[in-house]
C-alpha cells in the first residue's frame, strides 16, 4: 500500500498507508489529520482539502485543470504546486508521496 | 474511567468521536447508532449512490479500522430509548442501562412522513438512509425486468413518480434519469424549491429538468396514492393521475429530538443548544440536524437569532465545538452556513442563508445557458449566493459574507469584472 506524508502547517508529520484508488484526502480522513477539512466529502465543492503538494512528487501528481482549478484560485494562501487532495488519486507511483498542509482551510 | 456517549452514527458522530481524541479525551468513546453501518456520507445517496456510481463502501466517511486504531467503540442497531438526566443513565432497546459522564445528542433528523391515503403501499419510498436507496433500487430492478417480460419493447422504462420539488426530489430525480427512468416531479407550491430559493432559481431547476427529460408539474397535490397491494398509481386533487411502479416521497425532514424532549431538555424545533453546543443539562451536547442553536452571524435572516440547519459542514462545525466543551476548551460555534447539490451537469454552491432577502441580482444568463449566480441581498447587504457552476464567485461569495464586504449590485452582475476584485 502506498504511503502518504502528510506534513501540518505547524510540522506535525503523519505516515498514512493509503489503499490504490483511495484518494489523498480519504487518507487524511481516514488517519483524523486535522488540517484536512473535506466538508464535502470529495465532491471538488469546498476546497477545505487544499495542500501543497511536495516540488519533487509535482510533476508526478500534475496540475489541477476545470473546477479544481477555479476553486485553487481563491483558496486560502494558493501556491504553484497547490491541490484539492480529494482529485489526487493514490496510485502505486505516488508511494512516498508529501504533502504539505496549509495553515487554515477558510 | 470516564464516558462519552454519542447517540446517533451520522456525519456529526463521525466528526465528534476523533475530535475528542484530538482535544485530548483519555476515556471511553461509544457511539449508538440505529442503523446497521458505521458512519457514512448522506449526500451521495440521492446522487452517485442512487446512480450506483458509488457502493457502501465508498461512501464510508472512514472505515472501521480508523475508529478502532483510536479506540471509538460502537454499538449499532440499537436505540436508545431512555434517557434519566439527573443519574446520568441512558437505556437502550435491549433494556440494558449503560452511565455516562457526558452525553452527545448526533440524532439528526428523519424524513417526514405524510398521511397521504396509500402512501404505505408496497412500493411508496421515502429517501434519508442507504436501506431507503437500496429498497429503492432494488425494486426498480424487479420492476424494469418485469416489464423485460412483459413487453417485447425493451425500452420500455419504469414510471417514478417523486413527490416534492426539493434538493432531495430533484436530485433523486436527476439521478434516477441517469439511469433511464421515466420521472414525474410532483410540487405542491407554484415552483420547485420554493421555501429555498428565488423564483429565478426555481425557473432555471425547472428549464434544465425539463430539458433532461423529466415532467415537473407544480401546483401539484397529491390526494390520493392507488394500487393494489403495490403502488401502480398517484392521483393529485386536480384529477390528474399518474402511472408510478415506485413513489418517493421527499416532503423535507423533521428532527430527532423526541428522546431529549422525554428527558426534560428544552426543545424548540430542535434541540437546544448555546454557542458551545450545551444542551439546557450541563453535562449534555448536541450537534447537526437535531439542534436549535444561535448564530449572531446570520442576525439579518434570523427572527429570534436561531436556527436549525440540515447541512454537513454544520454538523462537523458544531461536532468541533462539543469535543471542545467536554474537554474543558471553547471554540464557540459562529460560521456561515454553506450547501452544495449536484444535478446532472450542475455544480450548485450555495454561500450563506438567503432567508429574509428583499432583492435578487443575477450574474450570467439563467434563462439559456447553465452557468450563472443569484445575489441574494438585504437593505444593500450580501445575504447569500446560490452559485451554479460558478465555483470563483462561491468562494468570493464566502470571503464577502466572512469579511462583511459590501458590493454595489451593479457590480456583483457585472461579467466584465472579475469577481475576485469584490474582495479587495
Amino acid at each position: 500500500m502506498p504511503i502518504i506524508h502528510y506534513i501540518e502547517a505547524d510540522g506535525t508529520e503523519y505516515e498514512a498507508d493509503v489503499v490504490v484508488g483511495s484518494t489523498v484526502m480519504q487518507g487524511a480522513v481516514d488517519n483524523m489529520i486535522d488540517g484536512i477539512l473535506a466538508e464535502c466529502g470529495g465532491s471538488c465543492s469546498c476546497a477545505t482539502c487544499h495542500c501543497y503538494v511536495d516540488e519533487a512528487w509535482f510533476e508526478q501528481v500534475g496540475e489541477a485543470g476545470g473546477t479544481e482549478k477555479i476553486m485553487l484560485e481563491m483558496a486560502i494562501d494558493p501556491q504553484p504546486t497547490s491541490r484539492l487532495s480529494c482529485q489526487i488519486q493514490v496510485t502505486e507511483e505516488l508511494d512516498g508521496l508529501v504533502v504539505r498542509l496549509p495553515e487554515s482551510q477558510y | 474511567m470516564q464516558k462519552v456517549i454519542i447517540i446517533g452514527a451520522g456525519h456529526a458522530a463521525a466528526q465528534l468521536a476523533p475530535s475528542l481524541r484530538k482535544q485530548g479525551w483519555k476515556g471511553q468513546i461509544l457511539i449508538i447508532g440505529d442503523e446497521a453501518y458505521i458512519p457514512y456520507q448522506r449526500p451521495p445517496l440521492s446522487k452517485e449512490f442512487m446512480a450506483g456510481e458509488k457502493t457502501d463502501d465508498e461512501i464510508l466517511i472512514r472505515p472501521l479500522s480508523a475508529y478502532d486504531q483510536h479506540d471509538i467503540t460502537f454499538r449499532l442497531n440499537e436505540t436508545a430509548v431512555k434517557l434519566n438526566p439527573l443519574e446520568n443513565a441512558l437505556t437502550l432497546s435491549t433494556g440494558e442501562s449503560i452511565g455516562y459522564d457526558y452525553l452527545a445528542f448526533c440524532t439528526g433528523a428523519r424524513a417526514r412522513k405524510v398521511p397521504i391515503p396509500g402512501s404505505d403501499l408496497e412500493g411508496v419510498f421515502y429517501l434519508r438512509s442507504i436501506d431507503d436507496v437500496k429498497g429503492i433500487k432494488h425494486r426498480l430492478d424487479v420492476r424494469v425486468k418485469d416489464r423485460a417480460k412483459k413487453s417485447s419493447k425493451t425500452s420500455d422504462s419504469a414510471n417514478v413518480v417523486i413527490v416534492g420539488g426539493g434538493y432531495i426530489g430533484l436530485e433523486t430525480a436527476a439521478a434516477l434519469r441517469k439511469m433511464d427512468v421515466n420521472v414525474t416531479v410532483l410540487e405542491m407550491q407554484d415552483r420547485v424549491l420554493a421555501r429555498v430559493t428565488a423564483p429565478e432559481v426555481s425557473e432555471f431547476y425547472q428549464r434544465v429538468h425539463a430539458e433532461e427529460g423529466v415532467q415537473i408539474r407544480t401546483d401539484s397535490i397529491v390526494s390520493h396514492i392507488g394500487g393494489e397491494g403495490q403502488v401502480s398509481t398517484v392521483r393529485c386533487e386536480s384529477g390528474k393521475c399518474f402511472d408510478a411502479d415506485l413513489v418517493i416521497i421527499g416532503v423535507g425532514v423533521v428532527p430527532n429530538v423526541e428522546l431529549a424532549e422525554e428527558a426534560g431538555l428544552l426543545v424548540d424545533n430542535g434541540i437546544v443548544v448555546d454557542e458551545f453546543a450545551q444542551t439546557s443539562v450541563s453535562n449534555i451536547f448536541a450537534a447537526g440536524d437535531c439542534t436549535s442553536h444561535p448564530n449572531a452571524l446570520l442576525a439579518d435572516s434570523l427572527m429570534n437569532g436561531r436556527l436549525r440547519l440540515e447541512s454537513v459542514p454544520n454538523a462537523m462545525e458544531q461536532a468541533k465545538t462539543v469535543a471542545a466543551s467536554i474537554c474543558g476548551q471553547s471554540l464557540p460555534y459562529a460560521s456561515y452556513p454553506w450547501f452544495w447539490s449536484d444535478q446532472y451537469d450542475l455544480k450548485l454552491q450555495i454561500a450563506g442563508l438567503s432567508q429574509g432577502f428583499d432583492q435578487v441580482v443575477i450574474r450570467g444568463d439563467h434563462k439559456n445557458s447553465r452557468s450563472f449566480v443569484a445575489w441574494y441581498l438585504k437593505q444593500g447587504k450580501l445575504l447569500a449566493a446560490d452559485c451554479v457552476n460558478r465555483p470563483k464567485e462561491f468562494l468570493v461569495a464566502k470571503q464577502l459574507l466572512s469579511r462583511g464586504i459590501k458590493v454595489d449590485p451593479a457590480l456583483l452582475v457585472d461579467e466584465s469584472i472579475d469577481p475576485k476584485t469584490f474582495l479587495q
